[in-house]
C-alpha cells in the first residue's frame, strides 16, 4: 500500500492539500500566518480561552457533524478529511452578517472584539444543535470561551436571542450539508498518511490495525488522540513530538457501546461522542461530565487520552476506578486487559509499553440500588482542573455497607484507591458514625501536597468531607437542601 | 419639518460600539493581524529562572549557533538610555546588567526569522548569576529591611490618639488582600518598521501611545520627533497596558533599528503573565475606633504593598489605595500610611481602580467589624458613616465632598432588591440548613475621578472636515473596548448635527496628537470628549462667521439642523455647506484641546483637591456556600451605578456589567500563587481562573441611576465609567463573609482574606467552627 504524503481537507469553501505538515504544526498558525485568516485569535494557546475557536466537521458513523474546537491546539494533520470553518466563512459572499453575528452587535455582545470571533463559532456551533437555548445550556456551551470585557451578559443575551435573527435550516452549512457530505467523502481514501520533514513525521494510520502496525514500525512515536494535553506540550513545552501517530480520525477507535452489562468505549471517543450513553446510563456521571473542560475540549479530548496520559489530577479516572473499569492495552495482535487502577504506576508512569496502545476502556454498569457518585472540587466551578476529583461507589444491603470502591485524584502522585477508608466503611452499618470513621481513616490513606490549585489542608478536608457528604446525599433522612444548585 | 428629525448618533443614546460589526466578522485587525512587511523578524525575551541574583554572564553560544536566529539584543546594544521607568526614576533597565531582581525577568532578547526559532532560541542561553536571598511579598519585605520603592504618602486630619482613647470600642484587624492579573484578551505585542535617518514607525497596543513614543526615543537616544507610536485597538486593556508595553516597543525598535527590517514581539501567554505587572496585592492593617451605634470615631490604616523591584506606578497606585481607604465614610480623625515595598516579584503596575479597590475594600471590612461587634446589619452601620451633606463631608485628603448622591443611591437599591426582607429570610435558612449558608452584602462605592498627577488631566483632538462634508476624527484617547471612540464620535456628531456615519474615526497615533496621556483613569471620555468638542466648535465658529458674512444675517440666524444648515431662511444639506466654505476658504481642521478645571493637590501637605467629581453606586448581592467544599455561587445581584448623564446608556451599562464580574473574579476565584523559588504558578487561564459565563450572578439586575447629572460641567454633564464599577464586586465578597459568619451565629467577622476561593471559604467556616 502506498502513502499518501499530504494532508487533504476542505478549508471553508475550498479544498486545500498541504504537502509538508510536521506533527507539530497547529491548526493555527496554519490560518493565521500560512493563510492570514486572522479573524481567528491566539489568546492563550492551551485551550483554555476559547478565542481561537473554529469549528472542525467530519465524517463519522452518524453523517456530517461539525463541533467547535480550539485551533491552538489542534495539530494540522489531524483535520485531514474534514471541513474546517472559521469565522470568515460566516457572512454571507455580500458581506451581510450571519445571524449569530447581528445577535451579538444588537446585543452589544462584544467590547474590545479579540475574544469575539470564538464566541461567534461557539454560538454558531450552539445555534446548529439547540436554536432556542436556556441559559444553561449557553453556559455550558460557553465554558472555554473567556470575555475579559463585557461580564457575559450581553452575550448571553445574543445568544438566547439568535434565532430570532435566522433559522439553523438556511444556514449554508445546513443547505450545502449533501455537497459538503459527497466532497469529505471523496477525501476518505482510506490510505495512511505519513507527511513531514523526517525528524518530525505526522502519521495518519488507516484504520485501528494499521495503528498497531504504525507503532511497530515506529515505537515510542507520540501517540496523538485529541491532542488536549499534547497540544500544550507543544505551544507552551516546545517540545518535539515527531514522529507523531493521529487517531483521532479512526471510528474504529471511536465505539460507545453498550456490551451486556457494561459499557464499552473506545479509546479514541472524545468526550462529547461518549456523553449521552454514559449519562443515561451512569446518571451521577451528569453534571460531572459538563465539568470536563470545555465544550471545545471536550470535543476533542478523549477518554483514553485522559487515561494514557496518566495525570494525578484527570478527570476521569477517579470515577472509572470507583466503578471497576478495566481497560484494554493492544499491541500487534496481541491485547491484555487489567483494572485501571493497576494501570497508573507512579507519577509519569504508566504500565504500558512504547509499542502499546490503549484501545478500549470496560465500564461495568452497578446493580440496581448500589450507590455511586462523582465529586470535582476546583477554584473555578468550570473549566478548571479539579483540586481533588473523587468516585465512590458501594451497595448497601440490610443496612450494612458492601465493597466499597472509593478512588480520588488530586491527593496522590496517581489516581488511587482509598483502601483505609473503604475498610472502615466494608460491613459497618449505613450510618453517620460509619462514614465519620471512614473520613478519619481517609487520613491515613493519602498525604496530598500543597501546590497552587489547593493546600494539603485543604485537599484533606475537603475529600474527607466528600465521604460525609456522600452520606448525607444518600441518607434518606437528610431533607436539607445540600448541594449548590447547577447552572 | 426637518426640526423634527434627528441625527443618528446623537448623545444620551444607545449605540453599538463602532467597531463590533467588525469585531463579530474577525475583520477587527489587531497588532498580530497587520501584514507583515517584506523581511520581517521576530523578536522573543530570554528571561531569568531566579528570584534575585548577581548576574555574572551570559552565553549565546548555542542561541546564536541556531539556524534562523539573527542576532541577540541585551544592553550593550542600547544607544539611549537603559530606562524605561514610566516615572522617571531610573530604576527599571530594558534589560538588568549586574542583578537580576525577579523570577521571569527579560534577561535579553532573540532575533531571528520566526518566532518560532526566537522562542527556542531564547530558552539555550547560559546565564551566569550567583544567588542572593530574596523577598516576594510585603511583610517578608518590611523584616529584611526592603526599602519604599517610592516615597510613601501620609494622610492625616484631626486627632487619631485621643478619639481612639476617648472611644468606647476598638478593633485592629490584618487583612490581606490579593492581586489580579489583567488577563486581556490580546497579550502585549510591538510592531516596529524603520524608516529613514533615525525614524521608526512602532505599532503596538498601549494605552499610553505617547509615553511609548517618549520611550522609545529614550531607549534610542533619539529626538521624540522621529518616533511614530500607532494604536488602533486594543483587544483588552485595564491598566495592563498602560505602562507594560514601553518594554515590547522598546525591544522592537532597538531591533529594528539595529537590523534595518521590521520586527515584530508577541510574548506567549505565560511570558505575558509572569514578565508584565498586575495588580498590587497588599497588606493591610486597620485600626477602627468606633461609638456603640457604631459610628466611626478615628481610623488609623497601614496599607503594604507588594510593589516589585522598580517603582512603576507603584506611587500613584498605594496613593490612590489611601485616597479611597474612606470610600463612601466619614472619619472624624483620621490617620494613613502607604508603605509602598519593593519585593522581588514583577513590577506591579495599573489595574482598573489603580489602588482604590484595596482602598475601599479596607473601609468595608472595617464597618463589617463594627457591625459584628455591635450586633447591627452592616447596611444601619454603612449610613450611619456615609458622607454628610453640610457637614461630615471632608475627607482625609481634606477634600470636601459636595456631590454625595449615596443617600438617595442606595436607599433605591435597598428597595429594589429587597434587601431587608432577603436578608431576614436568609437568617431564617441558615438557622436550619445544616450545610449550604447563604449571604447578603448591600455595599457602596464612591469614586474619585481624576488622575491624581495634576498634569495628566489635559487631553487634544484633531478633526478635519473634508470639502465632501464626511469627517475625520482623532484624539488622543485609545480604544481598548469601552467604547471611547463611539462617545466622542457621539459628541461631534451631536455638535454638527450630522450623522454618526458621517464621522470616521480613525486609529490614535501620536503624529496627530502629542503629549497625550494614558487612556487611564477612567478619563477617556471626559477628556477627548472635551477636546474633540472644542475643536468642532473652533471649526462651528468659523463657518458661522463665514455664512452670516456670505448670506448677510446675523450669526444666531445660522443654525446647524440635523444634517442642514440653516441660514436666515435659507436651508442647505451639510455637505453643500461645507463645500461652500471650502471654495470661500474657510479653515476646516481644527485642533481642540481641554484640561480639567479646579483639582489641585499637595502631595507632602497630603491636601487639595485632587478629584474633579466622584462616581457613585452600589450593589447587593446574594451568595450560597457549601460548608463542607468552600465552593459558592452568586445567587443574585443588583446594582444601581451612576454615570451622570450617560452618553451612551447601553455602553455604560456594559462597563458597569464588565467591571462587577471583574471586580468579583479579584475577589473569588482569581489568585496569584508564588512559589518559595519566587516563580508564578499561576500564569496562565489553565492555572489563573477568570470568571466564565457560568460564573456571573444566576440573577443580574443592572440599572443607571438615570435621574443622576454631573454637577460639574464635564461633557454633556456625565461621568466616568471605567473603574468605579469595578469596586461593586466588593458585595460578594462581604456577602460570602456572612455566609461564613453564620456558622458561629454571626457572633465574629470572619477571617477572611481576599481572593474568597473555595479553600478560604472553607478555611475560614473550619476556624469559625473550631470555636474561639
Amino acid at each position: 500500500m502506498t502513502h499518501r504524503t499530504d494532508i487533504r481537507f476542505i478549508l471553508n469553501g475550498r479544498d486545500v492539500s498541504v504537502p509538508h505538515v510536521a506533527a507539530d504544526q497547529t491548526l493555527l498558525d496554519f490560518l493565521r500566518l500560512d493563510r492570514r485568516l486572522t479573524g481567528t485569535k491566539e489568546g492563550c494557546a492551551e485551550g483554555d480561552c476559547g478565542a481561537c475557536t473554529v469549528l472542525v466537521g467530519r465524517l463519522g458513523a452518524s453523517g456530517l457533524s461539525y463541533a467547535p474546537v480550539n485551533a491552538c491546539i489542534r495539530f494540522l494533520a489531524s483535520v485531514d478529511g474534514c471541513h474546517v470553518v472559521t469565522v470568515e466563512h460566516l457572512s454571507g459572499p455580500d458581506g451581510r452578517l450571519h445571524p449569530v453575528q447581528r445577535a451579538m452587535v444588537d446585543h452589544h455582545g462584544s467590547q474590545c472584539g479579540f475574544c469575539t470571533p470564538g464566541f461567534v463559532m461557539a454560538l454558531y456551533a450552539l445555534w446548529m444543535q439547540t436554536p432556542e437555548p436556556t441559559e444553561a445550556q449557553v453556559e455550558t456551551a460557553l465554558q472555554g470561551n473567556l470575555c475579559r470585557c463585557t461580564g457575559y451578559e450581553p452575550i448571553i443575551r445574543a445568544a438566547v436571542a439568535v434565532s430570532r435573527y435566522g433559522t439553523p435550516a438556511s444556514d449554508h452549512l445546513s443547505t450545502e450539508r449533501e455537497t459538503m457530505t459527497a466532497r469529505l467523502a471523496a477525501l476518505q481514501d482510506g490510505r495512511r498518511v505519513v507527511t513531514g520533514p523526517e525528524d518530525n513525521l505526522s502519521i495518519l494510520p488507516a484504520d485501528v490495525d494499521d495503528l498497531a502496525q504504525c507503532l511497530q514500525t515506529y515505537p515510542g512515536a507520540t501517540i496523538v488522540a485529541g491532542a488536549t494535553d499534547v497540544g500544550l506540550w507543544v505551544t507552551k513545552f516546545l517540545r518535539r513530538i515527531g514522529p507523531a501517530i493521529f487517531t483521532g480520525h479512526l471510528d474504529g477507535l471511536k465505539t460507545v457501546q453498550r456490551q451486556g452489562s457494561s459499557l464499552l468505549i473506545g479509546a479514541g471517543a472524545s468526550y462529547t461522542d461518549c456523553q449521552e450513553l454514559l449519562t443515561s446510563h451512569l446518571p451521577h456521571l451528569s453534571s460531572y461530565w459538563d465539568r470536563i473542560a470545555g465544550w471545545q475540549v471536550r470535543n476533542m479530548g478523549t477518554v483514553g487520552g485522559n487515561i494514557a496520559n496518566g495525570s494525578p489530577i484527570g478527570d476521569t479516572p477517579p470515577v472509572l476506578i470507583a466503578l471497576g473499569a478495566e481497560i484494554t492495552l493492544r499491541r500487534g495482535s496481541e491485547r491484555r486487559m487489567l483494572p485501571l487502577e493497576d494501570f497508573f504506576i507512579d507519577y509519569g508512569k504508566q504500565d504500558r509499553r512504547a509499542d502499546e496502545f490503549v484501545e478500549c476502556i470496560r465500564v461495568p454498569l452497578p446493580e440496581p440500588g448500589d450507590l455511586d457518585a462523582a465529586y470535582k472540587i476546583s477554584k473555578r466551578r468550570d473549566e478548571d482542573i479539579s483540586s481533588v476529583a473523587a468516585g465512590i461507589h458501594m451497595s448497601v444491603s440490610d443496612g450494612v455497607i458492601r465493597n466499597p470502591r472509593i478512588a480520588f485524584g488530586g491527593m496522590a502522585a496517581t489516581p488511587k484507591r482509598a483502601p483505609q477508608a473503604e475498610a472502615a466503611l466494608t460491613g459497618k452499618p449505613w450510618t453517620r458514625a460509619s462514614f465519620e470513621a471512614a473520613a478519619q481513616a481517609l487520613a491515613n490513606d493519602f498525604t496530598p501536597l500543597t501546590d497552587w490549585r489547593a493546600s494539603a489542608e485543604y485537599r484533606m478536608l475537603s475529600a474527607q468531607n466528600l465521604l460525609r457528604r456522600f452520606f448525607l446525599e444518600h441518607d434518606t433522612r437528610t431533607d436539607s437542601p445540600i448541594q449548590l444548585a447547577s447552572a | 419639518m426637518k426640526d423634527t428629525v434627528s441625527i443618528t448618533g446623537s448623545a444620551h443614546t444607545d449605540q453599538t460600539h463602532d467597531s463590533a460589526v467588525k469585531h463579530v466578522t474577525g475583520r477587527a485587525d489587531y497588532t498580530d493581524d497587520i501584514a507583515l512587511p517584506e523581511g520581517s523578524l521576530h523578536a522573543y525575551l530570554g528571561v531569568s529562572d531566579v528570584a534575585h541574583a548577581k548576574l555574572l554572564d551570559i552565553d549565546f553560544t548555542e542561541v546564536l549557533a541556531m539556524p534562523g536566529v539573527v542576532g541577540v539584543l541585551t544592553a550593550a546594544d542600547i544607544p539611549g538610555a537603559n530606562d524605561i521607568s514610566p516615572t522617571g526614576l531610573k530604576d527599571e533597565p530594558v534589560f538588568p546588567t549586574d542583578e537580576i531582581q525577579f523570577h521571569g525577568q527579560p534577561l535579553f532578547a532573540v532575533v531571528a526569522e520566526t518566532r518560532d526559532i526566537a522562542r527556542r532560541a531564547a530558552e539555550r542561553a547560559q546565564v551566569a548569576y550567583e544567588t542572593l536571598p530574596h523577598a516576594l511579598d510585603p511583610v517578608a519585605a518590611q523584616k529584611a529591611g526592603y526599602p519604599h520603592v517610592t516615597a510613601p504618602l501620609k494622610l492625616e486630619r484631626g486627632n487619631v490618639s485621643a478619639a481612639q482613647a476617648d472611644a468606647p470600642h476598638r478593633i485592629r484587624g490584618r487583612m490581606r488582600v490579593g492581586g489580579q492579573d489583567h488577563m486581556y484578551l490580546e497579550g502585549q505585542i510591538a510592531l516596529a518598521i524603520p524608516g529613514e535617518d533615525d525614524d521608526v514607525i512602532v505599532h503596538c497596543s498601549t494605552q499610553h501611545p505617547s509615553e511609548a513614543q517618549h520611550m522609545v526615543a529614550h531607549v534610542l537616544g533619539v529626538p521624540s520627533n522621529a518616533v511614530v507610536v500607532n494604536v488602533r485597538r486594543m483587544g483588552g486593556g485595564f491598566g495592563g497596558k498602560e505602562s507594560q508595553m514601553n518594554l515590547f516597543c522598546a525591544v522592537a525598535a532597538l531591533a529594528a533599528k539595529k537590523w534595518n527590517r521590521a520586527v515584530k514581539i508577541r510574548p506567549d501567554r505565560d511570558q505575558d503573565m509572569t514578565a508584565t505587572g498586575k495588580r498590587h496585592d497588599f497588606v493591610i492593617d486597620y485600626d477602627v475606633a468606633f461609638d456603640d451605634a457604631g459610628r466611626i470615631q478615628a481610623v488609623e490604616g497601614c496599607f503594604a504593598a507588594r510593589c516589585g523591584f522598580s517603582a512603576d506606578l507603584s506611587g500613584p497606585v498605594t496613593d490612590r489605595a489611601l485616597f479611597h481607604a474612606d470610600n463612601a465614610y466619614f472619619y472624624p480623625n483620621v490617620r494613613l500610611n502607604s508603605r509602598p515595598m519593593k519585593t522581588n516579584t514583577v513590577s506591579n503596575t495599573a489595574f482598573r481602580g489603580f489602588g482604590g479597590p484595596q482602598g475601599v475594600i479596607a473601609a468595608e471590612r472595617m464597618i463589617e467589624e463594627i457591625a459584628y461587634a455591635t450586633g447591627q446589619d452592616p447596611l444601619d452601620v454603612r449610613k450611619a458613616n456615609f458622607y454628610g451633606p453640610d457637614d461630615r463631608n471632608v475627607t482625609p485628603y481634606h477634600q470636601k465632598v459636595e456631590d454625595n448622591i449615596l443617600d438617595r443611591l442606595v436607599a433605591e437599591l435597598e428597595q429594589t432588591s429587597d434587601y431587608r426582607r432577603r436578608r431576614q429570610d436568609i437568617i431564617t435558612f441558615n438557622k436550619t440548613s445544616p450545610v449550604l449558608k447563604r449571604g447578603i452584602a448591600l455595599t457602596p462605592v464612591k469614586f474619585g475621578i481624576s488622575f491624581t498627577a495634576t498634569w495628566y488631566n489635559q487631553a487634544g483632538a484633531l478633526v478635519h472636515v473634508y470639502n465632501d462634508g464626511s469627517i475625520h476624527l482623532n484624539h488622543g484617547g485609545t480604544e481598548m473596548g469601552q467604547g471611547l471612540n463611539t462617545k466622542v464620535a457621539q459628541v461631534v456628531a451631536e455638535a454638527f448635527q450630522v450623522d454618526i456615519g458621517r464621522i470616521k474615526i480613525t486609529r490614535t497615533t501620536t503624529e496627530k496628537v502629542p503629549n497625550t496621556s494614558a487612556t487611564a483613569a477612567s478619563s477617556g471620555t471626559d477628556l477627548n470628549g472635551m477636546a474633540a468638542l472644542d475643536a468642532v466648535e473652533q471649526i462651528k465658529a468659523r463657518l458661522v462667521k463665514f455664512a452670516a458674512e456670505t448670506w448677510g444675517v446675523s450669526p444666531d440666524e445660522v443654525r446647524f439642523l440635523p444634517n442642514t444648515v440653516r441660514i436666515g431662511q435659507d436651508e442647505l444639506a451639510f455637505d453643500a455647506f461645507i463645500k461652500q466654505a471650502y471654495l470661500a476658504r474657510v479653515q476646516l481642521s481644527a485642533a481642540g484641546f481641554y484640561k480639567t478645571p479646579k483639582i489641585h493637590w499637595d502631595r507632602a501637605r497630603g491636601q487639595g483637591r485632587p478629584f474633579y467629581y466622584y462616581a457613585y453606586g452600589a450593589s447587593c448581592s446574594e451568595v450560597t456556600i457549601d460548608t463542607l467544599t468552600g465552593e459558592y455561587r452568586v445567587d443574585r445581584t443588583d446594582i444601581l451605578h451612576d454615570v451622570g448623564r450617560s452618553l451612551n446608556p447601553a455602553l455604560d451599562k456594559g462597563q458597569v456589567e464588565g467591571a462587577f464580574v471583574q471586580g468579583m473574579g479579584w475577589l473569588t476565584t482569581e489568585e496569584l500563587w508564588w512559589d518559595d523559588a519566587g516563580r508564578l504558578r499561576t500564569h496562565a487561564p489553565s492555572t489563573y481562573k477568570i470568571p466564565l459565563a457560568s460564573d456571573r450572578p444566576r440573577v443580574f439586575n443592572v440599572k443607571l441611576a438615570d435621574w443622576s447629572e454631573n454637577r460639574e460641567l464635564t461633557i454633556k454633564r456625565s461621568k466616568a465609567v471605567g473603574e468605579p464599577p469595578f469596586m461593586l464586586g466588593i458585595s460578594v465578597f462581604e456577602a460570602l463573609s456572612m455566609a461564613v459568619a453564620s456558622v458561629a451565629d454571626y457572633r465574629e467577622c470572619p477571617r477572611l482574606d481576599a481572593p474568597a476561593t473555595p479553600e478560604r471559604v472553607l478555611m475560614a467556616v473550619a476556624r469559625l467552627q473550631a470555636g474561639p
